[in-house]
């Protein structure tokens, strides 16, 4: 019964994140992209990675979205401003994704690791065990992400801020 | 939990390389068919998820906790280049009165 709640949930994130990319009108592909993102929190769960989880929920499901939803409702996006490109681009862009699938599939097949996947130790993805590794080896690089995370903030007011000159 | 965890021990790490490869794709098809460029970002945040998630699974399987550490970085970088992203997006709205991507084909030149 275990396995197949991971079979489930990946036919479900499977289905929802194709209903991303085809849905027409931009609202809805957030929405399905946040219950993709939901079937993927429920995929860090099923691989005991509480706090990949948590911050998978908080990050993705919370702020990114918020962000992309407010984004669409200030330009007032729907489906008659949606732009479409030719029916011959699509096609060509799914037979070159189906091409990349196959050749990522098969470049496995060759390398394959059938082994079951086996949590060894049940505290690896707790918060105690991350925070251990990340203020130990990774802490150089945890400080230079706040320095990325001031650089995009200051970033984002400085474009999206009019330009006061030229009016 | 504990109890679901040790059950989850079925599921073979190839089904999870396919599942990610999947979800890859479907984000590489995304960028290539869709011109409205905010569902651009959101085919780039699938493809980051599909990256994150085999990361996790790599990092149960080989019982190391740096990939679980380098989802955590990464997700720290897709927050910070989402918000860029959508500012340049607000600006080029306001610019050109559409996001369609066609417009901006002048910076090929």
């Amino acid at each position: 019964m275990s396995t197949q709640v991971f079979y489930f949930v990946a036919t479900l994130s499977i289905i929802f994140s194709l209903m991303v990319i085809f849905a027409k009108n931009p609202i809805h592909s957030v929405l399905y992209l946040i219950l993709t993102f939901f079937t993927f929190t429920v995929h860090y769960v099923l691989l005991n990675a509480q706090f990949l989880a948590v911050v998978n929920f908080i990050v993705y499901m919370g702020a990114i979205m918020v962000l992309f939803l407010f984004v669409l409702m200030l330009l007032n996006l729907n489906k008659e401003t949606e732009p479409v490109k030719s029916p011959l681009i699509k096609i060509v862009g799914v037979i070159a994704g189906c091409c990349l699938v196959v050749t990522l599939v098969g470049s496995f097949k060759a390398a394959t690791i059938t082994s079951p996947l086996i949590l060894k130790n049940p505290g690896l993805g707790l918060v105690e065990n991350l925070g251990k590794e990340l203020f130990g080896p990774f802490l150089l690089p945890f400080e230079l992400s706040s320095l990325l995370l001031l650089a995009a903030m200051v970033g984002a007011v400085l474009l999206s801020k009019r330009d006061e000159v030229e009016v | 939990m504990e109890n679901l965890t040790t059950q989850m021990a079925g599921v073979p790490l190839n089904h999870y390389i396919y599942l990610c490869a999947i979800i890859f794709t479907i984000g590489v098809i995304g960028v290539l068919t869709r011109r409205n460029a905010i569902v651009i970002f959101m085919s780039v945040e699938l493809m980051l998820n599909a990256v994150n998630l085999l990361l996790t699974a790599f990092s149960v399987h080989s019982n190391d906790p740096s990939g679980q550490v380098f989802v955590f970085f990464i997700m720290a970088l897709a927050a910070a280049e989402v918000a860029v992203g959508l500012a340049i997006i607000v600006m080029v709205y306001r610019n050109t009165k559409s996001i369609d991507i066609n417009v901006l084909n002048r910076l090929k030149w």
